[in-house]
């Protein structure tokens, strides 16, 4: 999913082994009398390990959102409300998943033009077990299917993680309605800019490596690294919400009432399901099990364990206590930061990532969202907005190997390449700006329409009433 | 007969039952409920939005005794309770003016 990245001198020795064996088994199968020859050179098999990882890494993403999201975000609304919640997230989660075999998959990972891909996959039509991906290693592949399924689960995701902004107070067929709409025009067109490339075994030369770069998608081609999906999934998520939460307007009661979570309990079970599911979600990133996934894995641990610690910190500090719920924020938004950067980060950089999104986060959700007075409900866009931006600037900064990080891989020089922060930093923010302007605008155009066709919000009745029997016809809790 | 209405901090329920068993009192109902006093309530803090709660939770203890019983039950509950802070709760006593035992029949004292 990332554009380029560097392999360690382990992984190298891995590579070279493995080439080392496929050469040995290619002399030996031609060197059979029976002329048994198979063009194993033209076509590469995937590996046993790496499918086998690919697999339970998608499991893990599936995790994170049913139930981990669902829980985390369910916890923090009115008793009055939890169903509404779950329901939206589990029923985005299944349209996602169909709208991405249908043409999501498509539009996002096939050559098109540097914004939007093809529709040659539509249906997934050409896609057949033996299909296979690329990988972020020449000549090493993960079978196709599975890897429509992982970025299925990323889609999945990203659109349920925007209902928690106006959550309490907007029709479950206006949400409906307005998350086609913004897959479609906002995660579809980022992802295909973000990570869109022709894959590594195209970069053969110079020349080939430009031909094969000016396929590739807009923000890839601008140099900007995100690794698992800080632009594409958190900022993109993140101002989606912040617009959402501003057109549809503050809950009834808001700062007047108890808006109270019912359950810090849910929230904090969720919030460790988004943990361990996020190592699928950015360790599986890597695609193939190596030590690169090996560093993945690790800086997603520091991370989240370093904002969790620093939201908790902050918290204490200027409010007196030390808060369940600030530790279920805080690991959040380490994950969040470290999204972007965990595949170039070293794992001091990571703590250090961590620690600065973990409070910078918990400023943003108490004193930013107190002074512009918007309720974002459940802080999408002071966890996953904020948390996201400083995830993708701070990758420039803790990707540099001068500062512990791998640097960024050449795969036509097959090393790494020289690493110039300046020049990080400006492609990390062409990646912050399009997805903060490209989603804010779809959302707009969204979320207006969808008020003008269905209208965003349910009546006052309905409101003070909760979702859950209204919309539902269900309640959560018998007392 | 009278009626015995206490509203106890939660964590002293166990030892007021104890001491009221020891008394000779055989039956007693208990309702979780909330409510505020002189202690008033509390502020709840989530994400920087601070809530007042005021209401906190307390235990709301019945028990119907004969008026020969009543002065050792309120003993009973009245020390066990203690704590001597804020909060400790209060003792209501009501006439009774009937008490029937459902399965035989039994009325006034004997039901009780």
């Amino acid at each position: 999913m990332k554009p380029v990245r560097q392999p360690s001198k382990a992984l190298e020795r891995e590579n070279a082994m493995r080439k080392l064996s496929q050469s040995l088994m290619t002399f030996v199968l031609t060197a059979l009398p029976f002329g048994l020859v198979y063009a194993e050179d033209a076509v590469p098999v995937p590996d046993k390990g790496d499918t086998a990882w690919l697999i339970v890494a998608t499991i893990l993403v599936t995790l994170m959102v049913l139930p981990g999201l669902a829980l985390f975000y369910g916890g923090m609304v009115r008793s009055k409300n939890m169903l509404s919640i779950l329901m939206q997230v589990f029923v985005i989660f299944s349209v996602m998943a169909l709208l991405w075999a249908l043409y999501g998959y498509s539009v996002a990972f096939t050559e098109g033009n540097a914004f939007f891909g093809g529709l040659s996959k539509a249906f997934l039509i050409g896609v057949k077990p033996e299909s296979v991906a690329a990988t972020f290693s020449k000549g090493v592949v993960v079978p196709e299917y599975l890897y429509v399924a992982f970025q299925l689960t990323f889609a999945g995701i990203t659109p349920a993680l925007i209902v928690g902004a106006f959550a309490e107070r907007v029709k479950f067929s206006a949400i409906l309605a307005f998350i086609v709409f913004w897959f479609t025009f906002a995660y579809l067109p980022m992802a295909h800019m973000v990570w869109y490339w022709a894959g590594p075994d195209a970069y053969t030369s110079p020349e080939a490596g430009a031909a094969a770069g000016a396929t590739a998608g807009f923000l890839f081609q601008k140099g900007a690294l995100d690794f698992a999906g800080g632009t594409v999934v958190h900022i993109n998520a993140g101002i989606a919400g912040l617009v959402g939460s501003i057109m549809v307007g503050r809950r009834i009661g808001f700062g007047k009432e108890s808006m109270a979570p019912h359950s810090v309990v849910m929230t904090m079970i969720g919030a460790s399901l988004l943990w361990v599911g996020w190592f699928g979600f950015n360790a599986g990133s890597n695609l193939e099990a190596n030590g690169t996934t090996g560093l993945v894995f690790l800086n997603t641990m520091l991370a989240t364990a370093a904002a969790t610690l620093a939201w908790v910190g902050a918290e204490w500090l200027s409010r007196g206590k030390p808060s369940m719920l600030g530790g279920a924020s805080g690991a959040v938004a380490g994950l969040v930061a470290i999204t972007p950067a965990c595949g170039w980060a070293g794992p001091m950089g990571s703590i250090v990532l961590g620690l600065v999104a973990g409070a910078v986060c918990f400023w943003s959700v108490t004193t930013l969202k107190k002074a512009l007075g918007y309720d974002d409900s459940l802080d999408v866009f002071g966890v996953h907005g904020v948390g996201g931006i400083i995830g993708a600037l701070g990758t420039a900064i803790v990707a540099s190997p001068a500062l512990g990080g791998t640097g960024v891989y050449d795969y036509v020089a097959n090393a790494v390449a020289e690493y110039d922060l300046k020049t990080q930093f400006i492609s990390q923010s062409w990646g912050v700006g399009v997805a903060l302007v490209w989603s804010g605008l779809v959302s707009v155009i969204g979320f207006k329409l969808v008020d003008l066709i269905i209208g965003l919000r349910v009546s006052e009745e309905v409101e003070r009433e909760g979702l859950d029997i209204t919309e539902h016809g269900e309640t959560a809790y018998h007392h | 007969m009278k009626l015995i209405t206490a509203i106890l901090k939660p964590f002293k329920l166990d030892d007021v039952r104890e001491a009221l068993s020891e008394a000779g009192i055989t039956g007693i109902t208990v309702t979780e409920v909330k409510g505020f006093g002189r202690q008033k309530g509390h502020t709840e803090l989530y994400r920087g939005a601070e809530y007042v709660v005021d209401f906190l939770p307390k235990i709301k203890l019945e028990v119907a005794v004969s008026d020969e019983l009543l002065e050792t039950a309120l003993d009973a509950i009245a020390s066990t309770a203690n704590t001597g802070k804020i909060g400790d709760g209060k003792i209501f006593v009501t006439n009774l003016e009937q008490a029937i035992r459902i399965r035989t029949g039994e009325t006034g004292s004997s039901a009780l």
